[in-house]
């Protein structure tokens, strides 16, 4: 397994660090591992988190070296260890609970919506819930309708959470730490179809926030905004427009609740159109919400409609080839950009 | 202080592990022919399970969860039931389903990603696999409730394993039903382990069966490898449940001999040797030794048998792996009674990119 250096480590003795490669899950293991070293108050708890290794095999190892205490596997009891993870964080704890997929939250629901968004106004200030909750998100894996939802824009709905979403190898090891540091209840969605995606850590990055959106293409003919598990389709479209001429700037959000309306409203000035790319269901999706800040704040920048690129609005379906049709691929991205920016391919 | 009341949890064992009679057999163990049927179809269920998991391996079938080791348990249900009854299962129960009617082709097309195979061709109102865990309870729960208010003399019979028991669903079933004495028999399959968890981890209660108490509800504990006890068991339930007298709770003891699903390696959290203690006492081995002992089994007939399974079953895998794969159209089936414009616009393009991911 990668034990990659932690920056700054040794870097009186070699300058520069090289670049540690690692995996999404090992980048998100490093985060809870870096956590639960540097905060004794810190403690992940979810079903199988232990001994099994966690929802993709992302806790592996923990147990062994943290012990049961700080490594809690639950009774299968979504609401119990949601709202234990309530009750810990106002008792003086920093839980980090893993729910294993976002669609078992659906039963966690009132405890994360009713209560953890809401404490802290309710109870004038007095009951900051700092509770961070970890789901698997996202389809791709052939789990079928009760086991592929993408919710993270549903979540974004609610005031009072902070719904993040890192979608690269530093913001999956990195994200975590500034969660735990917001006193907020904070969601940190990771996508199912990320975790054995592999790349460098910035040498000596120690932080990052979860405030803004990143750039991660610039170009100038068009904006893809996008985040989490969606990244990677879009950089592909990307480069394959690039191919034909097109320059599309890629935008990841990062962050989706609040969102960086300077960034979107930036780049969309930049590039004058506006494609969208949300694996959520596309009516009433973030990528409406997207779509309404982009025509309430640069209307009159627009060149074109903005066009949207979403799952297709069904239960996803069980088959692998229904289910890539029913999902934002980069033929699909390649189609929008190229209907925006009025170039020939719109078949 | 003075005692207000007081409970007690029995348990239930019919056959040994030997396979020796334990006290007196109800009349179909007596019966030597219903016994080479529920034999025959535990011999089916674990042959067709075999099958599956090769299945899986080779790519032919989707993550899929053995019943391995739960024959008894599942067939024993499945006999207790009249076909007019239903059943309200989690992701395990091939025995049952196999004993109702549910057919190999569309138990393997569903675990094979096409839900047409939800579609029972022989139990019209069983329901589906049910993913999210312990939701399935309230829908038998809800079934029972439809039965008494049309009067029908039916019963519904949900399945849940031991990790369920701890979902608050499972608990506001159990109350629901006890609270409206509805017909509805909740089957505790509890085989060790929730994934990772084992049942010790889940609970500290030390039967599942006393969660039947403070609903109110009979809750009693059976041997779920022995298929004799686990059927006098249900059938006293549903039989009681049928006549007005309310929900019971029944909790198997069993063992999971397999991985959690094909995706899991059981041997990262639990030791060889429990499993090897656990096969010592599985189902099927004490079934054939008490038919042995009646004289009306032998190593002869034990061969016929699992060479007549296997061409059932390469015959339903064959019929399965020539089934064609449903169009994309099919995913906006049965979503609404009328598609919205919207929607059939999305349909559309989704015929455009089928296919086009490279896959
Ligand atoms: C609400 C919900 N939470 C979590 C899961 C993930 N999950 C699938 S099976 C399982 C364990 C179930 O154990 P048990 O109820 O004992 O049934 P068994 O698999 O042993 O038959 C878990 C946690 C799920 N499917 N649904
Ligand atoms: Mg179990």
């Amino acid at each position: 397994m990668i034990d990659p250096v932690l920056p700054g480590a040794d870097s009186a003795r070699t300058p520069p660090p090289a670049p540690v490669r690692l995996s999404y899950r090992d980048a998100v293991r490093e985060a809870l591992r870096a956590a639960l070293r540097a905060d004794p108050r810190v403690f992940l708890m979810g079903e199988d988190v232990g001994r099994y290794g966690g929802s993709y095999a992302v806790s592996k190892g923990l147990l062994e070296e943290f012990g049961p205490e700080r490594i809690r596997d639950t009774p299968l009891s979504e609401s119990a260890f949601v709202g234990a993870g309530i009750g810990a964080a106002l008792g003086g704890l920093r839980p980090i609970v893993e729910i294993m997929t976002v669609n078992f939250s659906l039963l966690a629901l009132d405890q994360i919506m009713n209560n953890a968004a809401s404490y802290c106004h309710m109870s004038g200030g007095q009951l900051a819930v700092g509770l961070v909750i970890r789901l698997a998100t996202g389809a791709g894996r052939q789990l079928a309708a009760q086991h592929s939802h993408s919710l993270e824009g549903w979540y974004a709905h609610i005031p009072g959470l902070r719904i993040v979403v890192p979608a690269t190898i530093d913001d999956a090891r990195f994200m975590l730490a500034a969660a735990l540091a917001c006193p907020d209840p904070v969601l940190l969605f990771e996508h199912a179809a990320l975790y054995n995606a592999e790349g460098d850590l910035t040498p000596g990055l120690a932080a990052v926030d979860i405030d803004h959106a990143a750039v991660r293409r610039p170009g100038h003919d068009a904006t893809v905004i996008t985040y989490g598990g969606s990244l990677p389709k879009c950089l592909a479209a990307a480069a394959s427009l690039a191919a034909g001429g097109i320059e599309v700037e890629v935008l990841d959000l990062r962050t989706l609740r609040p969102l960086d309306d300077a960034a979107i409203v930036a780049s969309v000035r930049r590039t004058r159109r506006a494609v969208i790319v949300d694996e959520g269901w596309r009516s009433g999706s973030l990528a409406a919400e997207v779509t309404t800040r982009i025509v309430e704040q640069a209307f009159y920048d627009l060149e074109a409609p903005v066009e949207r690129v979403c799952t297709a609005e069904v239960p996803i379906p069980y088959a692998k080839h229904l289910e890539d049709a029913a999902l934002p691929s980069p033929e699909r991205i390649v189609d929008a950009v190229r209907r925006v920016v009025g170039g020939d391919g719109s078949g | 202080m003075r005692t207000v009341i007081e409970f007690r949890v029995e348990y239930l064992q019919r056959l040994d592990p030997d396979g020796n009679a334990v006290g007196e057999l109800p009349a179909f163990a007596r019966d030597p022919d219903e016994v080479l049927r529920m034999y025959r179809a535990m011999t089916l269920a674990r042959a067709f399970d075999a099958k599956a998991v090769n299945l899986q391996r080779t790519g032919q079938l989707g993550t899929y969860a053995s019943c391995l080791g739960h024959e008894a348990t599942h067939i024993g249900i499945g006999a207790a039931m009249r076909a007019e009854d239903v059943f309200a299962p989690v992701y395990r129960e091939v025995g049952t389903q196999l004993w109702r009617g549910v057919t190999m082709r569309e138990i393997l097309l569903y675990w094979g990603g096409d839900e047409r195979g939800n579609d029972f061709s022989g139990p019209r109102a069983d329901f589906p696999w049910c993913v999210p865990i312990a939701t399935q309870t309230l829908h038998a729960a809800g079934a029972a409730m439809a039965f008494k208010i049309r009067r029908e003399p039916r019963c519904a019979v949900a399945t849940i394993g031991d990790g369920g028991t701890s979902e608050g669903a499972f608990y506001e079933a159990l109350n629901v039903a006890g609270a409206r004495a509805l017909p509805v028999v909740f089957a505790v399959v509890n085989n060790g382990w929730a994934i990772s968890v084992p049942v010790a981890a889940q609970t500290a209660a030390r039967t599942l069966a006393q969660k039947a108490i403070a609903a109110g509800i009979p809750g009693l504990q059976v041997d779920g490898n022995d298929v004799f006890a686990v059927r006098e068991a249900m059938s006293a339930a549903l039989e009681r449940a049928r006549g007005g007298g309310g929900p019971t709770l029944v909790e198997a003891l069993t063992y999971r001999l397999s991985d959690h699903t094909t995706a899991d390696d059981a041997s990262r959290y639990r030791s060889a040797r429990e499993v090897d203690d656990a096969r010592a006492l599985e189902p099927l081995l004490r079934t054939r030794r008490f038919l042995e002992k009646a004289g009306r089994w032998n190593a002869d007939r034990e061969r016929e048998l699992l060479a007549e399974c296997a061409r059932t079953i390469d015959a339903a895998v064959a019929d399965h792996l020539a089934a064609p794969r449903p169009s994309t159209d099919a995913m906006f089936d049965h979503l609404f009674a009328n598609l919205p414009e919207r929607i059939r616009e999305q349909r559309i393009a989704a015929r455009r990119h089928a296919g086009t991911d490279g896959h």
